[in-house]
């Protein structure tokens, strides 16, 4: 393909149709990504395109800006990543800052804001039924430095005031450790 | 001096929030709320709601509903900014290393430490929310103070998401329609 103007401008208006129209954010968009850059458009092939699905969910930030950027990496290079990732993040930030701008006489409605309280206590329905599904994840591998870490990062997040990016960074630490641990293990072979 | 504290506040969230989705809501809360109290706590709830009905991953939401709060087009472009900054250095980053060596052991061995770290982050996360739905209270509990309307929806609508597995979305608007319904009536 040539790196043209229009080769952007494709590059572009992908992401940002992929971006507009995927609501609620999560893993949604990469479904739909491996749509429209392996199936439609074919510049990528279908396993190359879930090695960069799995890079884009081990570094930190939304699962839809971090495959924008790594597809737009693989495509174009760092301009082909600046290009998918402002328009994968246009739509939101336009979108928002509009409602913004009327959440007050939004809020201040006596109907919306009994709907808000409503859908409020369906959010807390929605995120525990994520939570119990993830929280099962991890029991059930039986990794028990996984569910101590999670339980313990549990009892931290709820009781004390410490900052959650400290309770990350510990995680990922005990993570790093076990693979060096793990590593050693291996070779020390069978007396290990 | 507001535009430099949202673009800090937005890294930070940009930078420690693994594993997308609901990962993000601790840190969102932490920086919006807690540290620099930008919102309330039912404000917060509010983007969350607004943020399922709308495109985009709620981290940006969130950044651009603050940032033109605090301070306006700029404040939104700088907070956005600031929530994709550690994102463009470090995909960028493991990218360049994938593309050389396609070798990422230590990477794969910090990201399943960080799992559970991240489930139980995202559990206290909804354990806020679900306080604030049911009985108004993150910090005490009586028994006088439970919705027992809102305790009854909230059991419904959580069967309905294991059960029949709906688009997360549709039980929030039914939920919506059914509260306003409710309190509205009664």
């Amino acid at each position: 393909m040539k790196k043209d103007l229009r080769f952007y401008w494709t590059l572009f208006v992908s992401t940002f149709t992929l971006s507009a129209f995927t609501f609620g954010g999560g893993y949604v968009i990469v479904p739909l990504m491996r749509k429209k850059f392996v199936e439609t458009l074919k510049w990528i092939d279908e396993e190359e395109m879930m090695d960069l699905i799995s890079i884009a969910q081990s570094a930190p930030g939304p699962i839809a800006v971090n495959s924008s950027i790594i597809i737009g990496y693989r495509l174009a290079g760092i301009p082909g990543a600046l290009v998918t990732t402002f328009g994968t993040v246009l739509p939101p930030m336009v979108i928002l800052a509009v409602i913004s701008q009327f959440y007050t006489a939004f809020r201040d409605n006596k109907i919306v804001s009994l709907v808000l309280k409503g859908m409020g206590i369906g959010v807390a329905a929605v995120i525990v039924d994520v939570v119990y599904t993830m929280a099962k994840g991890v029991v059930k591998s039986k990794n028990m430095l996984h569910i101590v870490v999670m339980i313990l990062a549990l009892i931290v997040a709820l009781f004390t005031g410490i900052n959650v990016a400290w309770v990350v960074l510990a995680c990922g630490a005990i993570g790093a450790v076990n693979v060096i641990l793990q590593d050693k293990k291996a070779k020390g072979g069978k007396s290990a | 001096m507001i535009l430099l504290q949202l673009l800090w506040a937005f890294i930070q969230v940009g930078a420690f929030s693994f594993g997308g989705g609901y990962a993000a809501l601790p840190l969102i809360e932490e920086q919006v709320v807690r540290a620099n109290q930008w919102l309330t706590a039912q404000e917060f709830t509010d983007i969350i709601t607004i943020s399922q009905m709308t495109p985009g991953p709620i981290a940006i939401n969130s950044a651009s509903f603050v940032g033109i709060r605090m301070g306006g087009i700029a404040g939104t472009a700088v907070a956005t900014f600031g929530c994709i900054l550690p994102s463009l250095v470090i995909v960028l980053l493991l990218s360049y290393f994938f593309f050389k060596y396609r070798n990422l052991r230590m990477v794969q061995g910090v990201v399943k430490g960080l799992r559970p770290g991240v489930v139980a982050l995202i559990a206290a996360s909804g354990y806020g929310l679900m306080a604030n739905a049911l009985w108004g209270s993150k910090t005490s509990f009586r028994l006088d103070m439970v919705d027992w309307f809102a305790v009854g929806l909230f059991a419904v609508a959580l069967f309905a998401l294991r059960k029949w597995k709906p688009n997360p979305i549709y039980v929030m608007l039914a939920c919506g329609v059914v509260g306003a319904l409710f309190y509205g009536l009664v």
